[in-house]
């Protein structure tokens, strides 16, 4: 088996102040090209952990290796970098700049990532391809992002975490502004184009009955031995 | 930094109104730190074109400065006279062109009394060589008429046929009048910006004629002569405060000057106009430290007003900032997006300044200089003011790295998320 994608082994972060350790984890690893769904309440270190893979957090101790990097040994700008080159982010809300259209805020990894744009190609088509996909109309490309609904704003999010092929797709909460029947419809899109551009895909969630959607589920609670009584 | 300038452009445009108010506050610092600047030049400009063309002023000997002041700007007093004597010795040397004789000593309701010859409109020039101009009416020609100084007759109401009397000394005793002796006012004088708006100008001749019943300066009880009467009289000057000289060549003027300082029948002096003007001047640096002074305020508080709206507008684009970051701006790029905008507006800012500037200069200089005599004109921007815009750029680049700073800060500590 080739390397995992993510691996992190005694990992510990503690929040500066006498919140104390906030995450204390044993043994987590995702293998590439996984769709992993990751539960757990709020207030469970979910976005901490989201924060440490992204390279904007780093732990106290243990090892934590994203895409054979190894992110605590990495400076910050070194992360920063790794960050937008391998990581695609899609969030609960708020995910697209208001003064921007769709199709330049799809763009957006592409202005600061040499290797999203080259892997990219034709930037734009890329985005047009991946916008289509993601069944956003082309009339609507051009018109300023808060201008369409909650739903398309989530779909503009996604193609934007998947252009230039990111290696390693999160995505947090990024379906609870929607309403059942488009969650559903949102989370076939998304595990689908993740699987075509060979993403691996980390979905973080509260919400139980999504888990559903995806092949393997992980609870926060069994790999965290941070309690939420003690956190 | 190319692929951060269309995101701020667009981010700049999106906050247009507030950016807008701050562009604002600048282009008025901006304008009136120029405008204070500019003003300044022509100020000095113009008091140094208070008298030109004249190549010597000649009094008794006292100080240059105190006799450049009351001769060309009439004030203060002349503590001792020159003899009709010396005026008439030096009209008549071969290498002077022309001379005015300069009387003072009385004045109009505040404005100074200048007793001179019809000479004085003829050869008297101010500015970049300027004669005299009369707005209305002529020369003095009668015993009793009178020329009015631009400012005099605006700021008095006169008309030609008015009449005046005239106060000895500077006024404000009670029975020091001449008002047995009125003027009647025959010429008003279109304005120079120059101390000649302010003055009633008389004939030498009448200057004697009032004060013939006159004895150390109030009048002689008892003793009375009235106007009719006075052409009697012998109305020869025995005295004037000051002496204006043309000469025929500029280059005899140190010779000239020596040979007035050394004249053994009297004691006199011989000032150089410009001289005397530019010592004058440097005893005024304290105001215009001043002014210089206030428009630096001006320009801390246009930026103080960039700072705040920035930094107050900086909580609503945290979220903006944190999009940013997550699809990979680095922290650094977030100051780069600030500071490159507060740059850029600076600069924008210095610009539509010094165009604001040129704009209201064609719009209300000519109006200004009729009033002030401060000639404004339309120029490229000297050595002088660009170092000052530059300054102004470069401090307004300094304090717009002050949110740059603070936004660093705060999308290091927001990560992925703002807390907002």
């Amino acid at each position: 088996m080739a390397e995992a994608l993510i691996e992190l082994r005694d990992l510990v972060f503690r929040w500066p102040g006498p919140a104390g350790v906030c995450l204390d984890i044993p043994e987590f690893s995702v293998a590439a090209g996984e769709q992993v769904f990751l539960h757990g309440e709020s207030g469970g270190g979910k976005s901490t952990l989201l924060n440490l893979l992204a390279g904007v957090l780093v732990p106290a101790s243990g090892r934590l290796r994203v895409l054979g990097h190894d992110l605590p040994a990495l400076g910050a700008a070194a992360r920063d970098r790794f960050r937008v080159d391998h990581v695609g982010l899609i969030f609960q809300q708020f995910n697209l700049i208001p003064y921007l259209s769709v199709l330049d805020n799809v763009l957006l990894p592409t202005r600061f990532s040499k290797r999203r744009r080259e892997r990219a190609g034709d930037a734009r088509a890329s985005a047009a391809t991946l916008l289509g996909h993601l069944d956003l109309p082309e009339n609507l490309w051009r018109r300023d992002a808060t201008q369409l609904s909650v739903g398309q704003q989530q779909r503009v999010a996604a193609a934007r975490a998947l252009i230039g092929r990111p290696e390693l797709v999160i995505a947090d909460e990024p379906t609870s502004a929607l309403d059942a029947a488009r969650q559903a419809a949102f989370l076939d899109l998304l595990g689908r184009e993740c699987a075509a551009a060979g993403a691996t895909l980390l979905f973080v969630s509260h919400d139980q009955r999504l888990a559903a959607h995806f092949g393997r589920r992980v609870a926060m609670a069994d790999i965290n031995r941070v309690t939420m009584a003690t956190a | 930094m190319t692929h951060l300038l269309p995101l701020a452009l667009r981010s700049a445009w999106n906050r247009r109104y507030s950016l807008g108010l701050t562009l604002l506050a600048i282009v008025l610092s901006v304008t009136l730190l120029l405008g204070i600047e500019r003003m300044r030049e022509a100020a000095r400009t113009g008091f140094g074109q208070a008298v030109s063309g004249t190549d010597l002023i000649v009094g008794a000997r006292s100080s240059p400065i105190q006799l450049v002041l009351y001769a060309v700007f009439r004030m203060g007093e002349a503590t001792q006279n020159m003899s009709w004597a010396s005026v008439e010795k030096l009209a008549a040397h071969p290498g002077v062109a022309w001379s005015i004789p300069i009387s003072l000593g009385d004045s109009h309701l505040g404005y100074p009394v200048v007793g001179t010859t019809p000479d004085y409109f003829e050869h008297f020039r101010h500015g970049d060589r300027r004669p005299l101009a009369f707005a209305e009416g002529r020369p003095f020609a009668g015993l009793f008429d009178a020329v009015l100084g631009a400012e005099v007759a605006e700021r008095l109401g006169y008309r030609l046929g008015d009449r005046v009397t005239l106060s000895h000394g500077m006024g404000g005793f009670a029975g020091a009048e001449h008002d047995d002796k009125p003027f009647t006012v025959v010429g008003i004088l279109a304005r120079t910006g120059t101390p000649v708006d302010r003055g009633v100008h008389i004939g030498l001749e009448a200057m004697e004629a009032i004060h013939l019943d006159w004895q150390g300066g109030a009048p002689v009880p008892g003793f009375s002569i009235p106007p009719e009467l006075v052409a009697k009289f012998d109305l020869k000057p025995k005295a004037v405060t000051a002496l204006l000289l043309g000469l025929h060549s500029r280059a005899g003027v140190f010779a000239m000057q020596r040979a007035i300082a050394d004249n053994p029948d009297e004691a006199l002096m011989a000032v150089l106009p410009g001289v005397a003007l530019a010592q004058l001047w440097e005893t005024l640096a304290v105001v215009e430290r001043a002014l210089l002074a206030i428009s630096a305020l001006v320009v801390a508080v246009g930026f103080a007003g960039l700072v705040a709206v920035v930094l107050a507008g900086l909580g609503e684009r945290r979220r903006e900032l944190a999009i940013l970051r997550a699809n990979g701006a680095r922290p650094r790029d977030v100051f780069a997006l600030l500071a490159l905008e507060g740059c850029a507006v600076t600069i924008a800012g210095a610009l539509l300044g010094t165009l604001a500037l040129s704009g209201l200069t064609l719009a209300v200089g000519p109006w200004i200089e009729a009033h002030y005599g401060l000639a404004l004109a339309l120029a490229l921007p000297t050595a002088a003011e660009l170092r000052l815009l530059g300054l102004v750029v470069a401090a307004g680049t300094l304090v717009s790295l002050v949110p740059g700073w603070r936004a660093y800060r705060m999308s290091l500590a927001d990560g992925l998320t703002p807390r907002v």
